[in-house]
């Protein structure tokens, strides 16, 4: 378990250092969205309308900007080598690595993304289904990302060939969340949400274990 | 630190890349002493390294880790959790100050060790409180060695360890070797230069 904290606070650390990702997502999030209204036109009730599907598929690519050096960094630099002889399980280690990528990349993108609806004109009501989806469905992009970035650990430039891995498989994601903001609009129920929670359960229950074993194929490859 | 009393090494062949690599290769190390792994560049003294320490799987052959306490281990994963490890990296975080650096190491290896007094032993105690990317290569290697000691593990595989070190370095390492040796380690060192320690030498010759 000190293992496990030690690890999650060390990327956590990392992260907000120099050259770390979390400023750099957040920021990105907010360049996209707020550059959709410039491609798409002024129609305040066109924006409100599309809000909830922007800031999800801006959210998902602000996710994937600093995945690709979630294990890259740590197979280059010999930390990864480091873990591996570590007495903390690959799982366990992917585990703390995911949670510190969600801690410093998602949950800075569910605060700013109430801020980014009101620059979208997203009506009053559909905040508290942003707000949720986000929350709930961003540890299922770090946890499917993290899958990708171990699968690709190795790989020069990498992180394209990560975007084609992950962003297929985020789809459900994607649509669920959108999904969800859009019944709240129109008032019609929570099945979307629920779904996004299955989903994002599942890929956060499972991830730890795909990418260990990605991990893995690399380290002993 | 568990108690190790054998090394054993039995017709390890080695294939990375679909390509071999070395094979049949077998040796034993017992409890307190050095062997150096020699050979020229591409005969696998890293590879086999890997295999030994449990990182990279072998494609014949078994390790062979005998306790004292009287059972061998030869799993891998078990293998790893014996041994201390010093590669081409250091598996040093540049953003990361030097002491920060080793307060993770000992937090992942949970070591009991005092890590102000390790940084000292390595002659880093100045540098605590600078980022690691503002060390030289050599003084990441020390703090490579200081891992080492935190890591307090029976099994010492070490390739090139003296790469980067000035002569005060290469004394330190040697020392911390020999010590470790002294205290009933293994340590098995992949090297082209000489430690300067009563060490047995293996040559791993090209295929």
């Amino acid at each position: 378990m000190k293992g496990f904290t030690a690890l999650l606070i060390r990327d956590m650390r990392l992260a907000f250092r120099a050259g770390g990702g979390a400023s750099l997502a957040a920021a990105f999030f907010a360049l996209v969205s707020s550059l959709v209204p410039f491609g798409v036109g002024a129609d305040l009730v066109l924006l409100g309308r599309i809000a909830g599907g922007v800031l999800w598929v801006s959210a998902a690519l602000a996710a994937l900007l600093s995945l690709d050096r979630l294990f890259q960094s740590d197979f280059e630099d010999g930390s990864l080598d480091v873990l591996a002889l570590s007495p903390l399980s690959l799982e366990a280690a992917s585990a703390a690595k995911i949670l510190a990528h969600w801690v410093t990349t998602g949950l800075p993108l569910v605060v700013l993304s109430p801020v980014l609806g009101l620059l979208l004109n997203l009506p009053p009501r559909a905040y508290g289904a942003l707000i949720a989806s986000l929350a709930i469905g961003t540890p299922a992009l770090s946890g499917v990302g993290a899958i990708g970035a171990a699968l690709t650990l190795s790989i020069r430039r990498g992180g394209l060939i990560l975007a084609l891995i992950v962003l297929p498989l985020i789809t459900p994601a994607l649509i669920f969340g959108a999904g969800a903001v859009a019944d709240s609009l129109d008032g019609s129920g929570r099945g979307a949400f629920l779904f996004l929670a299955a989903f994002s359960v599942a890929a956060v229950a499972l991830s730890p274990f795909a990418s260990a074993a990605g991990v893995r194929l690399n380290v002993g490859g | 630190m568990a108690i190790l009393s054998l090394v054993q090494v039995e017709n390890l062949t080695c294939e990375r890349a679909g390509r071999r690599v070395f094979r049949n290769l077998s040796f034993a190390v017992a409890s307190g002493q050095v062997m150096t792994l020699e050979g020229p560049n591409g005969a696998g003294k890293s590879s086999a390294l890997r295999i030994l320490a449990g990182l990279l799987p072998q494609a014949t052959g078994e390790v062979r880790l005998q306790m004292s306490a009287g059972y061998a281990v030869t799993d891998s994963d078990e293998r790893a959790r014996l041994t201390g490890w010093m590669g081409h990296t250091d598996g040093v975080k540049a953003q990361l100050t030097v002491e920060e650096n080793a307060l993770f190491f000992a937090d992942i290896y949970g070591s009991r060790i005092n890590v102000a007094g390790v940084l000292d032993h390595v002659g880093l105690k100045r540098l605590a409180g600078i980022p690691a990317q503002y060390l030289s290569a050599g003084q990441r290697r020390r703090l490579g060695l200081a891992r080492l000691i935190l890591s307090d593990r029976p099994l010492w595989l070490l390739d090139e360890p003296l790469s980067s070190l000035d002569a005060a370095g290469r004394r330190v390492a040697a020392e911390l070797i020999g010590d470790h040796c002294d205290d009933g380690g293994i340590a098995i060192v992949a090297t082209h230069e000489t430690l300067g320690l009563d060490a047995t030498r293996f040559f791993l010759g090209p295929q």
